[in-house]
């Protein structure tokens, strides 16, 4: 099966975020950049899927050239075919960004890809708008589900699992689908030296934006409240060993 | 609330090796009442300790860094936290093999094991290696790597169970307050500290530091790349962080060391990327830590696909993962030495910064022991802060050469080599004049000083092999056989100098007299008119200057030194100066270097041209050697003075910087007839002053060398006191353990026919190749080399081990791995050429 999988390029923020003055974006000058760790899960479960199925994960995402960094990361995961839609990723709605990735899973259908399933992260690390999967899937007609963290595919058919505090949603449906990916499933693999090797010389595929964005209507950010620290002593020597082992297990570092 | 104690005897700003390291140091030597402050937390901080590569090769080609690194490694293994691990230095050309030859004289020099190995060898202790990518390699058994945050915590503990030392991590200074140029106060957002004495050991923070108290720490935040890759099997199959030799691929300025399972590639190749100070990204602001910024793929690409050939097994396995990826940043600063000693602008602040993680605990001891009694073991003159004029401490300047030197940190560097950028900086007022005649110009503490004149090219034909033509690329990269033409036709006429880089400074005031007398060794109670040179000691004797002294008045002393090492001179005076000297015995310092020009006139003919120039007597009688005096030349006053740092008869003439260029034409013209020709440093530096057996600071005299060592003894002491004089006194008694000798090579021709000519640094060996050692227990090694072109020899000056030391004693110097024989030509200052001084005192 053949899968597409979208990145958004997003601020590597690892503590106290700054905005621009202006209030509409993260200060990034001295961040670098990554994907959510959504996208980092969906790169891995596309990756996964392409070869379990004998199929290929194209990867693709909406922004300016700066964005090629983050098509190359994936690349260098596994991914082939990175696709850029050069836009200035500012400008853009989550209608607009649906659009954009529809017509060219349109334009690829008539190239004669038929991308059996799209891939995208829950929501991207910086709007956290929410949106844009739901919005592809209505401008695609296509079944689709939220918050995955595994799926598997069996022929046609494609069975996705939600985790929730409740339990585990199953859902089956048919291809071809848009899932949105939920971190957690799967450990995104990091990149080898022959996979740079290969993501460096891949050819990125640019392709103009087809309609005039609406807008996303953004008035400004606003950093919320810093959240209060706690420090909590867990014990002092050997004798607190257990109960650091109990937190890392309670944070997931350590399984 | 306060959580830091509101008064210190000391207070060490840092907690990263280099502080940590300091902190142990004081306390071990009776220091107490120390308080350390740091940013971060404990143990790692955040600065750049805390991603270092922690591998250390012993072998450098400077001294000082080696005896630091050295030190530094016996301080690791005492404290557990050193593991050896042999290291390659491998090479893919046959040129980067020579260099790797002249690594292995610097490894002799210093005595340090090391061997030069065929790609088979290396491959054999490093199995994933191709060996068909390189051609040899240079192996060193005692590389090894450390724990530096391990062996920080120890040396913290250690100052803490003395009970000298209070910690306070998370306490950022926001201010240091000065008070009559003196520190007193580290302001944190923890409360106030009152202190006499601050050391800033802050690494890539530190010139943001400094400046808060109105200093200058230069350096720059620089990203060193750095990537981990693995698991890889074939290490993680191993016990222990490392089993295999690092390896530095030096060719494409990458290293791959083993830590654990993982593969660290590191690279010096890319691209100078620089930072602020003031832009670092604060604890809470970064992802890992504010020096570990986020990894920048497209300049570590090339260097990735080199180290794929050269380790395909390993880093060809596709399951083989980039796990971890930084732009790591360290210190660089504009000459690449580290940055130590107690600033020039404010008393009581101090700097230990640059230091690199090979060298550390050293650098933590010696600068304690600097700080203790102003008696580092080890010289730390290259290091010294006070080094830098104010223009090297500018931002621009800073990133101008360290931009330059990033990518030469495992470049193939020429001893002679010269800096592109930011040239131009001082000119003299003759420098226009100096271009028209085709100056070559080299730079010094940034003056653009001639180093021969191609003006002066004619002058070969005139003296044909008498030059000393040097067949070898490498030996004869950065010189001309122009300055050999050069120095002859001083000999045989006269030479016209620009000497306006020297450094020159007033000693002036009713207590100036005394001032002077309690730093130099030399009798200054002289009559006014007279040019006394002079060692400067250190309290245990060992050299901390030579330089001349001209006394113009009963109470000014004029100091000439040279411009490298100038400033370092005038922080030393000014530093002694009497603290509360009163009406009548205050002195001071005044620094003239920018009022003041120098031309230096010497030759045979140096008294016919000037002559034509002067109605004053200048004579023998009348102007005799070791004088000063005002004369007129033509419309001009000149202070002149008689002395020569070439061995010929002439003067140097001191004159304020706008009349130079006057001066200097004037000397042309007259000199004309009489074939006076310019003469470049080349000359005035090199050629004739080894032909003398004159010494150089920084080359033969430093710290570690005492007046009796370097044979300069004179039959009385002053009975005045003065620095080191009771050092020196003793040192009178003792036989001494090592003997300043001038040699002459041999015989030149190599192996291949080709005739080859040593720059300096070779190891002095036996005759039949054997070590030699010293009473220190060090190796002789070559101080200085160059032509003497009187004598047509090519001349090496050596501390050789007493027994070594006698006039025609047969040995051989090491020069690209190959033995050439040389000959003791002299075991004390007795000049190889004009031995009784005839030409000076003529």
């Amino acid at each position: 099966m053949d899968v597409l999988v979208c990145i958004k390029r997003v601020p590597d923020t690892g503590g106290a975020i700054t905005l621009t003055d202006d209030g509409m974006g993260v200060d990034s000058r001295l961040l670098g950049h990554t994907v959510s760790p959504h996208e980092e899960a969906a790169v891995e479960l596309a990756v996964q899927t392409a070869k379990a199925t004998g199929g290929s994960a194209t990867v693709l995402t909406v922004g300016t050239d700066d964005s090629i960094e983050q098509l190359r990361n994936a690349v260098a995961l596994g991914c082939t075919s990175p696709v850029l839609v050069e836009v200035e990723p500012d400008r853009l709605g989550p209608a607009d960004v649906a659009g954009m990735i529809a017509d060219v899973v349109r334009r690829h259908e008539e190239r004669g890809t038929s991308y059996g399933l799209v891939l995208l992260g829950n929501d991207a690390a910086d709007t956290g708008d929410f949106q844009v999967g739901v919005r592809l899937a209505y401008e695609l007609g296509r079944p689709v589900v939220t918050g995955v963290s595994r799926f598997e595919v069996d022929g046609e058919e494609v069975t996705a699992r939600v985790e929730s505090t409740d339990g585990t949603d199953v859902y089956r449906l048919p291809a071809p689908a848009v899932l949105t990916v939920m971190e957690g499933g799967v450990e995104p693999r990091y990149p080898s030296v022959p996979g740079r090797m290969k993501a460096k010389k891949a050819v990125v595929e640019t392709v103009e934006p087809t309609h005039e964005p609406v807008g996303n209507g953004r008035v400004r950010l606003k950093l919320p409240p810093a959240p209060p620290t706690r420090v909590e002593i867990l014990g002092e020597g050997a004798s607190a060993a257990p109960a650091v082992v109990d937190l890392l297990e309670k944070l997931g570092v350590a399984r | 609330m306060a959580t830091v104690p509101s008064s210190a005897r000391v207070v060490v700003i840092g907690a990263g090796i280099v502080g940590n390291s300091l902190v142990h140091h004081l306390a071990r030597l009776g220091w107490r009442d120390i308080v350390q402050i740091d940013k971060g937390p404990l143990p790692n901080p955040g600065g750049s300790t805390g991603h270092a590569s922690n591998f250390i090769f012993p072998v450098d080609h400077s001294r000082e860094i080696t005896d630091l690194t050295l030190d530094s490694m016996k301080q690791y293994k005492e404290m557990g936290v050193f593991t050896e691990s042999g290291g390659f230095e491998v090479a893919r050309t046959e040129e980067r093999m020579e260099e790797l030859r002249r690594r292995m004289s610097s490894a002799k020099a210093w005595g340090i094991e090391a061997e030069l190995v065929t790609p088979e060898q290396v491959a054999e202790k490093v199995p994933f290696l191709d060996p068909s990518v390189i051609v040899g390699a240079f192996w060193t058994p005692s590389v090894g790597v450390v724990d530096s945050l391990r062996a920080g915590t120890i040396m913290r503990e250690r100052a803490l169970e003395a009970g000298a030392l209070t910690v306070v991590p998370n306490a950022e200074v926001v201010g240091l307050d000065v008070e009559e140029g003196r520190i007193r106060r580290v302001r944190t957002d923890q409360g106030d500290i009152e202190a006499e004495t601050v050391v800033i050991a802050c690494g890539v923070w530190s010139p943001r530091i400094a400046r808060m108290a109105g200093a200058h720490i230069p350096l720059t935040p620089a990203v060193h790349q750095m990537i981990s890759v693995g698991p890889v099997p074939v290490l993680a199959e191993k016990e222990g962080e490392i089993s295999f030799p690092i390896v530095r691929d030096m060719d494409t300025f990458c290293y791959e060391r083993q830590h654990g399972a993982d593969m660290e590639v590191g690279s010096y190749a890319h691209r100078p990327i620089l930072h602020d100070p003031d832009e670092i990204p604060s604890i809470e602001q970064s992802k890992l830590s504010p020096t570990e910024l986020p990894f920048t793929e497209e300049d570590f690409d090339p260097q990735l696909e080199q180290a794929l050939e050269l380790m395909p097994e390993i880093l060809g396995d596709e399951s083989v993962e980039i796990r971890y990826a930084i732009n790591g940043l360290l210190s660089l600063t504009p000459d690449g030495a580290p940055v130590l000693g107690e600033t020039p602008e404010v008393k009581g602040l101090w700097s230990a910064a640059a230091v690199w993680i090979k060298e550390g605990p050293g650098v933590g001891r010696a600068v304690a022991e600097w700080m203790t009694d102003g008696l580092p073991e080890i010289d730390l003159g290259h290091s010294d802060i006070a080094r830098f004029y104010p223009h090297q401490r500018t931002r621009s300047h800073i990133r101008a050469r360290t931009s330059e030197s990033f990518n030469k940190t495992y470049g193939i560097v020429h001893p002679g080599e010269q800096w592109e950028s930011d040239r131009g900086s001082r000119l003299s007022p003759m420098h226009a004049d100096e271009v028209a005649r085709g100056a070559v110009f080299f730079e010094t503490a940034g003056w653009e000083r001639p180093h021969w004149y191609e003006s002066n090219a004619s002058l070969l034909e005139e003296y044909g092999d008498r030059v000393m033509p040097r067949e070898h690329e490498w030996d004869s990269r950065w010189w001309s056989p122009i300055i050999n033409a050069e120095h002859l036709a001083m000999r045989d006429r006269a030479g016209i100098v620009d000497l306006t880089a020297f450094a020159i400074f007033d000693v002036v005031g009713p207590g100036a007299m005394e001032a002077v007398q309690r730093i130099t060794v030399a009798q200054v109670d002289v009559k006014v008119g007279r040019v006394v040179y002079t060692p400067v000691l250190d309290g245990r004797g060992g050299f901390r200057s030579d330089l001349t002294v001209m006394r113009l008045a009963w109470d000014r002393f004029r100091v000439v030194t040279g411009g490298a090492h100038g400033m370092v001179d005038k922080k030393w005076f000014a530093d002694r100066m009497p603290a509360d000297g009163g009406a009548d015995n205050w002195a001071a310092v005044v620094d003239l270097t920018s009022a003041y020009t120098t031309i230096g006139l010497w030759g045979p003919r140096a008294r016919d041209i000037l002559g034509q120039l002067t109605r004053d007597d200048i004579s023998h009688e009348g102007f005799g050697f070791g004088t000063c005096r005002d004369i007129e030349v033509d419309s001009l006053s000149v202070l002149a003075s008689r002395i020569s740092y070439v061995g010929e008869l002439g003067w140097e003439l001191h004159l304020p910087f706008e009349h130079g260029a006057k001066l200097w034409s004037l000397l042309h013209e007259a000199g004309e007839q009489h074939g006076a020709v310019p003469v470049g440093i080349g000359v005035y530096g090199t050629t004739g002053r080894i032909e003398k057996g004159y010494r150089a600071y920084g080359f033969e005299l430093d710290a570690e060398r005492t007046i009796i060592e370097a044979g300069m003894q004179r039959p009385k002491v002053k009975s005045a006191d003065f620095v080191g004089r009771e050092a020196y006194l003793k040192q009178r008694e003792e036989q001494p353990a090592a003997v300043l000798c001038t040699l002459t090579v041999e015989d030149h021709t190599s192996r291949s026919g080709q005739k080859r000519y040593m720059l300096g640094g070779e190891p002095i060996l036996s005759k039949d190749g054997g070590e030699l050692l010293d009473d220190h227990g060090h190796r002789p090694y070559v101080t200085t080399a160059g032509s003497a072109p009187s004598l047509g020899k090519h001349v090496l000056m050596a501390y050789l081990p007493p027994s070594e030391a006698t006039v025609g004693n047969e040995l051989t110097v090491s020069y690209m791995e190959e033995l050439y024989p040389v000959r003791v030509g002299s075991v004390d200052t007795t000049a190889l050429f004009d031995p009784e001084n005839e030409r000076v005192k003529s």
